[in-house]
């Protein structure tokens, strides 16, 4: 096959001016809205930095500390705007080191664009100083990625990395840029890309499968809906709530849909999954019409297939075909963008009440409120639980932080227990559960939206994977909460060798240091609690706070999460203790 | 739908595009499937390439596999068939020593009963080429093999399907 050229470069007689490649990357990037860009110099991108040092008053480049903090800070601007976030590295290393946020991205359908800088192209597959085949590495982990050899296919290059990434089921598109390609000129004009002619990113909505699941919806007696980030990506949470208000429906979400709907919404009922709430979990295997949308049920979400939701009738509102019928097989599939599927289905779904079916959530939450959520959110032993760090978040935040959580206990516990009254509020990793993701993703939230509080939850092992960002809080002046809620254990791998490993405590147990000399290493003011009396005092002076401030909370050791599916068994198997 | 394995050809009509055989190959070594060939051609349509894959699969997982593969930007369009809905072709090559030819008269009846046809002759060797069904490559392989072959290969698998399969048209639907 032909070395691939970007065939989408546009005909008109447009103006052009002679300018280098690496300008025309970073003139590009403006030209599609960028105004924060992360990353990290070295030799083969140099001159596009030579470039942002010209156009510094128009797009400002966030030195992290870290290429991978560049990925995650680029996913939380992301995730928290809705916009394209952008990371930019060298060849070799640099780029290798992106790999990790590339693949969150793309499992987590993050719009993200990477550019990475590439050996000469006429040292390509020499095995050359940093050479390293990024576009080969990469192509698992990004929706599309090409590389570029002449500066005359940069800009269209880049209008189609930023329309396929945003476009349809968002996703990272990564363009490896060759030296020469940066250095040669070229005539620039730029032209956004609206098409691509083998891609279809919307599928059409055929309107005799939402009037056939209208039709199931409306005879439901126990309805149950499922949404996921797609009602987020697509802003369709008004659309939502008003389907789920008409037709009087209960609705839980997956951990990346959370935040679509208020949590003190009446009709949400919370969380499905692993840790997820016990009364949608128990109760996805009782609803007579499971309706999933935006969401791809995922094995955290499942448990076991052969046992999930078997009486019930599923729909599935899904944007992308794959995802249909992939896990769970679905009576009807709904294909197309949630915000204009919902739209439709509204108007043919009968006004209806369900109020027996909605007691029984109540009727589950109480057995929860009483096994689990007292006992985390207001304890009586010693210890300083999760939860009641939690609880004095959502007190001075009154529910509208944004939460950035890393990976594992302390994600679960946020996710479980924050209060998200404001869409996009619950930024994690969720598809591969990056840990270290948190601290860097807080970095890129906030840059994105300063006018948010944005509060970073890691444990003390996630913190540790990318600690070195609080040089880029400092550098940047990025008003981000930090706490690290240590328990000196990783403590989900923990939980699961206490509960299925006889308590074999393998490499679990973290000798922490002095984070809170860390950050004040860093100038960032820092605290250390140990005492409850002590930590709703030292969270109010955290939130009011107008820099970036570290709290550090030493919380019980061995507390585990629960609820809990274990793996592979079924939803209605969650345990409570 | 059938769970029983079978033979599939995969048809993917795309960009031509000097990443793509990766990103597709890499979608069925991610599931731990063998591909048993694979073809890569120009196709009909003037700049799009054509892969036809043959892989042994039930037909709920290659559904499967067929999203993943549509879901790839670059492709335009991806559809499985049995053997039994398409025309293919392998095509086997034969190199033997030329003296054979003369020496042992068995061979020019294989020659002639099989319909291979010899491309080429020379005093060293010659090249024999059959076009057919696999089996029908294999029992030439299997006769001729204990003759003595210096080399001998196979050719992906190619295929035209009974169907239409309306290429251009969905091109024209992707543009308006």
């Amino acid at each position: 096959m032909e070395t691939q050229t970007i065939k989408d470069i546009n005909k008109t007689t447009k103006a052009t001016e002679r300018i280098s490649g690496s300008e025309a990357i970073v003139r590009s990037l403006i030209e599609e809205g960028t105004e924060i860009i992360y990353g990290y110099p070295g030799g083969a991108i140099m001159p596009v930095y030579d470039e942002l040092y010209k156009y510094q008053g128009k797009i400002h480049h966030v030195l992290t500390r870290h290429e991978q903090g560049a990925t995650h800070s680029a996913q939380g601007y992301a995730r928290i705007s809705g916009k394209v976030g952008v990371a930019i590295a060298t060849s070799g290393p640099g780029a290798t080191n992106l790999i990790t946020g590339i693949a969150d991205a793309q499992i987590d359908s993050t719009p993200m664009v990477c550019i990475t800088g590439q050996v000469f192209s006429h040292l390509l597959g020499s095995d050359a100083f940093q050479e390293t085949d990024i576009v080969g590495i990469s192509t698992p982990v990004t929706k599309w990625n090409c590389q570029v050899t002449k500066a005359s296919d940069i800009p269209a290059a880049i209008a189609k990395a930023f329309y396929i990434a945003k476009s349809g089921r968002p996703g990272p598109v990564l363009i490896d840029i060759t030296k020469d390609a940066q250095i040669d000129e070229l005539d620039f004009f730029y032209e956004k890309c609206t098409q691509v002619r083998s891609y279809n990113p919307i599928p059409k909505t055929d309107a005799s499968s939402l009037k056939a699941a209208a039709e199931i919806i409306n005879k439901a007696k126990k309805p149950l809906i499922v949404w996921g980030q797609g009602v987020i990506l697509s802003e369709a949470e008004a659309q939502l709530k008003a389907v789920i208000e008409k037709a009087d429906i209960p609705a839980a979400w997956t951990i990346l849909g959370a935040s679509a709907i208020p949590t003190s919404h009446p009709l949400n009922v919370g969380m499905v999954g692993m840790h997820g709430n016990y009364a949608p979990n128990k109760l996805t295997n009782e609803c007579d019409v499971l309706i999933a949308i935006g969401m791809r049920f995922d094995d955290r979400v499942t448990g076991s297939l052969s046992t999930y939701a078997k009486q019930a009738k599923v729909i599935h509102f899904e944007i992308d075909p794959a995802e249909v019928d992939k896990n769970v097989k679905t009576d009807v599939a709904v294909l197309g963008d949630a915000k204009a599927s919902l739209e439709l289905l509204l108007p043919l779904l009968n006004e209806v009440k369900h109020t027996d079916w909605l007691q029984e959530f109540k009727d589950l939450y109480e057995i929860e409120y009483e096994k689990v959520i007292k006992n985390d959110l207001y304890p009586t032993k010693e210890g300083i639980t999760m939860g009641e760090v939690l609880k004095e978040i959502n007190i001075q935040s009154k529910g509208e932080a944004a939460i950035v959580s890393d990976v594992g206990q302390h994600q679960m516990i946020a996710c479980r227990y924050a209060d998200f009254n404001v869409t996009k509020s619950n930024i994690t990793s969720g598809g591969l559960g990056t840990m270290g993701f948190g601290l860097p993703a807080a970095i890129g939230a906030k840059m994105a939206a300063p006018e948010r509080e944005v509060v970073s939850i890691s444990g003390d092992g996630g913190y540790q994977m990318t600690i070195q960002e609080l040089g880029t809080i400092f550098q940047q002046k990025a008003a981000v909460k930090v706490v690290v809620l240590n328990n000196d254990f990783l403590g989900m791998v923990r939980q699961w060798q206490q509960l299925f490993f006889d308590k074999r405590y393998a490499s679990t147990e973290m000798v922490n240091p002095n984070f809170v000399a860390i950050a004040e290493g860093y100038y960032i003011k820092a605290k250390k609690v140990t005492k409850r009396e002590e930590l709703a005092d030292a969270v109010a002076e955290m939130m009011a706070s107008k820099e970036a401030y570290f709290l550090e909370v030493c919380v019980e050791k061995e507390d585990n999460v629960f609820p809990m599916i274990p793996t592979g068994a079924s939803v209605s198997d969650i345990r409570l203790e | 739908m059938s769970t029983e394995k079978q033979l599939y050809t995969v048809s993917i009509y795309t960009e031509n595009n000097i990443g793509l055989l990766n990103r597709i190959s890499a979608i069925f070594q991610r599931r731990h499937i063998n591909i048993e060939s694979l073809n890569t051609s120009p196709s009909e349509i003037e700049g799009v390439s054509k892969f036809t894959i043959v892989v042994n699969m039930d037909e709920v997982n290659i559904k499967k596999i067929l999203g993943q593969i549509e879901k790839q930007v670059e492709v335009i369009k991806a559809y499985y068939h049995n053997l039994d809905d398409i025309i293919y072709q392998i095509s086997g090559l034969f190199k033997i020593k030329s003296e054979l030819l003369f020496e042992e008269r068995q061979i020019q009846n294989i020659i002639k009963e099989s319909n291979a046809r010899i491309v080429t002759v020379n005093k060293d060797f010659f090249i024999l080429e059959k076009s057919g069904k696999k089996e029908e490559i294999v029992t030439l392989y299997n006769q001729l093999s204990k003759f003595g072959i210096m080399q001998y290969t196979r050719s992906g698998l190619i295929a035209v399907t009974k169907e239409e399969m309306k290429i251009s048209e969905l091109l024209e639907t992707y543009n308006n």
